[in-house]
């Protein structure tokens, strides 16, 4: 048994660093350090309830809308208010631009990249690898760099700037859209799909998105998402980074006529979801308290950082057990086929899975971009004027690009008298828990294969940026 | 000119801004300047062990630093030790990382306002022990000392805003590319004047209604925030209203208010982000260089003088009265 410490991990969100246990070439375990503590839920107890919307965001960079509707949702909830169905319509707009834009950087900018590394040098894909995704210089990061700054002109127009907006509200949202600028976004969608159809997919969005089985999935021979599945193929990447098999979402989209993609649990089936079984267990973590449900949690920090724990990570859990979100997970719920087949792999279809889900999601996304923005309406109310309560207690349940991600509020006197959130890497990144099962990724990563040598082992890699973690929303 | 990069207590958020460049695109701008990003902890291959190699190589001089640029604020806690921040796999703070890399780099550039003052990282009672590079809020003295000058001979530059506008990071980087930033190019809080010596209320969509008065009563008014709604882009720093944020967006273009993202201390107004703290019902904060007196007498005589059109179209969620058209000449 030898020990090894990757780190610094880059290309994820914020900083990540990971103690894997060797043994016969292979990993035997692994823990996972969320190693930058920052303390959001400690800051914002005392503070006027709607002082939430503006430091929120500010938890992250990449899912700032998110933690935006997240909070907006918690105190709507707190306050007994729902948003304008149409400004519920247009905060639903913004957030799947911003989850369509952190799907795009990850495959192009976090994920593909190790492709390109001269490990590979003998694989007859490489130089493509290279070409399109060397860091900085390929062609397909060139590209979706382009294409991202051009769809966020989205959220510019109806949400002022990104990240760190103010225009989500719990009674909607701040800036009501002309017919004007209705068309605007229709023109900015039509060229995010020529991207999506000319680059990432090859084809049309609407022929990947109906794929419905694996063997359709890993024939699609077209654009880099081709050159993805061909890679897949060839280092058996569906083999590397087993799921438990136990999915989590909490609907995304909410509409007037429901959410765009249902929520749920799904082990082998569907199963009814409540949130009331939620737990965030401790005993890995350098926090002190008891294992407590997010409404009655707390934060502080243990600054002896004690022995027996290694992260600032706390381990959700639900009626005990660990489950997964992501793209994935939130289409196995939803049902979308594709997704149900992947999910019946042996380990969920491990890292091909989650990227697969992402690249689904893809074009599942641009589609409903296109619905949304086509029924907005420029004649009805984008806000309803909500009155804070002095007493309250709500939560904000929403999908963020990376999986399930909740605020949780109590309002007393008037000041937040108690803020908890749990993000979707807190979810995947978890330690382990009371019992020692450890978290998502740490199971995920056993039985990886590390060659002789390597200090940085290139499967660990493919493994923890197909969650794509976002470590600077785990710790908040 | 060779950039390290590396992201401390904050969001990321500078950096996902940055992507945001346009005409060109980061990259294409970067390599128009010959900027080369020889670590960034979003964009670079490098991970782990070839990363501390790189780091530990700029620490004892044997590879230069031009450029270290720092993103997130630095975390000092629990106690002084740091360790509320620990780069990974190194076993060292970023504390001491931030430090060590500052004494070799030529220039030290804070992206955001966490890097440059503590920012949002330190909002709240400050849970982390949090602190700009080079100030603690408005106080010179973070996690550099008071009076550090980097090898280029300038102080930190604190490419202050929360986000940072890409263009911000950018130009700042140009500029030191072409050895044209010198200490007068920097305001008093450290921050490039060619988009500090502007005010956000500069360009700003809502002038006509603050010309009078006209305030929004609540958030979706599209009057001016000023008086009711806690906005402050009349007194804060930044060009947000003359180059737009995302193609043609800025807070106020949206709806909400200017809350001072460039400024120290930004993070605690000691009020509610939308709402307008006022003495006898008069805003605390006042237009920069504006004297109270003037303010006063011009605000009561152009609130009265307010044209009913600007007065309507202030309380209402879009545009409800349009100008008057003037008459041709027959």
């Amino acid at each position: 048994m030898t020990e090894l410490l990757v780190g610094p991990f880059n290309r994820v969100e914020g900083d990540l660093e990971i103690r894997l246990t060797l043994a016969e070439g292979q990993v035997a375990a692994a823990q996972v350090n969320s190693p930058l503590f920052r303390g959001f839920e400690a800051m914002l107890l005392g503070k006027d309830p709607r002082d939430a919307l503006t430091l929120t965001p500010r938890i992250c960079g990449i899912c700032s809308i998110s933690q935006s509707i997240a909070a907006a949702r918690a105190l709507g909830a707190a306050w007994g208010v729902a948003p304008s169905p149409q400004g519920q319509r247009v905060a639903a707009l913004i957030h799947a631009v911003e989850n369509l834009c952190d799907h795009i950087t990850h495959f192009n900018l976090f994920f593909m990249p190790d492709f390109a590394r001269p490990v590979y040098a003998g694989r007859s894909w490489h130089g493509r690898a290279v070409q399109r995704f060397t860091a900085m210089e390929g062609g397909a990061q060139r590209a979706a760099v382009s294409a991202r700054a051009q769809i966020l002109h989205i959220v510019g127009l109806l949400a002022g700037k990104w990240p760190h907006t103010l225009a989500v509200q719990p009674g909607g949202v701040t800036k009501a859209p002309t017919e004007r600028d209705r068309l605007r976004i229709l023109v900015s969608l039509r060229a995010f799909r020529r991207y999506l159809e000319e680059v990432v997919l090859g084809a049309r969005v609407e022929d990947f998105a109906a794929l419905a089985d694996v063997p359709a999935l890993m024939c699609w021979d077209r654009g880099d998402a081709g050159l993805f599945l061909e890679i897949a193929a060839d280092l058996n990447l569906a083999g590397l980074g087993p799921s438990q098999g136990r999915y989590l979402s909490f609907g995304a989209y909410p509409l007037e006529e429901g959410p765009a993609w249902a929520g749920g649990l799904w082990q082998g089936g569907a199963a009814p979801f409540d949130a009331g079984r939620i737990r965030e267990d401790l005993s890995h973590a350098w926090m002190l308290g008891a294992a407590a449900h997010p409404a009655q949690g707390e934060t502080r920090p243990d600054e002896e950082m004690r022995d027996a724990a290694y992260s600032w990570c706390k381990a959700p859990r639900y009626d005990g057990q660990v489950f997964e979100v992501g793209a994935l997970p939130r289409q196995v719920v939803a049902g979308h086929p594709l997704a149900r087949v992947l999910a019946a792999l042996p380990g969920g279809g491990g890292v091909l899975g989650r990227v697969a889900g992402r690249l689904l999601e893809m074009a599942l996304t641009q589609l409903l971009l296109e619905d949304l923005a086509q029924a907005i309406d420029p004649r009805e109310r984008f806000m309803l004027q909500a009155e804070p309560t002095r007493e309250g207690e709500g939560a904000g349940l929403v999908e963020a690009a990376r999986g399930a991600l909740g605020h949780w509020l109590r309002i007393e006197r008037g000041r937040i008298a108690n803020y908890q959130i749990i993000a979707p890497t807190t979810w995947n990144f978890s330690p382990r828990d009371a019992e020692g099962t450890p978290g998502a990724v740490e199971a995920a990563l056993v039985g990886a294969p590390v060659g002789p040598g390597e200090d940085t082992p290139i499967a660990v890699q493919h493994i923890v940026r197909s969650f794509d973690p976002c470590m600077v929303c785990t710790v908040h | 000119m060779r950039v390290i990069w590396l992201q401390s207590a904050g969001c990321g958020g500078c950096t996902m801004s940055l992507l945001c460049a346009e005409n060109p695109d980061v990259f294409d701008t970067l390599a128009a300047a010959g900027i080369e990003m020889v670590w960034h902890p979003a964009l670079s291959v490098e991970t782990g062990g070839e990363v501390r190699r790189l780091l530990q190589a700029a620490t004892e001089g044997h590879s230069p630093v031009d450029v270290l640029c720092v993103e997130g604020a630095i975390a000092r806690g629990p106690r002084g030790t740091g360790r509320y921040h620990m780069l990974s796999g190194t076993g060292v703070p970023m504390l001491d990382w931030a430090r060590r890399l500052a004494a070799r780099a030529r220039h030290v550039v804070a992206v955001g306002t966490c890097a440059a003052y503590g920012g949002v990282t330190t909002a709240g009672g400050n849970p982390s022990d949090a602190v700009g590079l080079q100030y603690e809020g408005s106080h010179r003295g973070g996690a550099l000392e008071a009076d550090f000058i980097a090898k280029g001979g300038l102080p930190v530059v604190n490419v202050a805003g929360c986000p940072t506008h890409p263009g911000w990071v950018l130009e700042t980087l140009l500029l030191l590319a072409s050895g044209r930033m010198g200490a007068g190019d920097l305001d008093a809080l450290g921050r490039p004047r060619f988009y500090a010596d502007h005010l956000v209320h500069h360009g700003c969509p809502k002038n006509e209604f603050y010309e009078y008065k006209a305030s929004a009563r609540q958030l979706s008014d599209i009057g001016c925030m000023m008086e009711h709604l806690g906005c402050v882009g009349t007194q804060a720093v930044g060009d947000c209203n003359i180059r737009p944020w995302n193609g043609e967006g800025s807070c106020t273009r949206a709806g909400y208010p200017c809350i001072a993202c460039t400024a120290p201390e930004f993070e605690e107004p000691r009020h509610s982000f939308t709402e307008t703290p006022k003495v006898a019902g008069i805003p605390v904060g006042l237009p920069s260089d504006m004297p109270k007196a003037w303010f006063m007498a011009l605000a009561s005589l152009s609130k009265a003088a307010t044209p009913p059109r600007i007065a309507r179209n202030a309380v209402a969620d879009r545009i409800e009265v349009p100008p008057t058209l003037r008459k041709p000449k027959a």
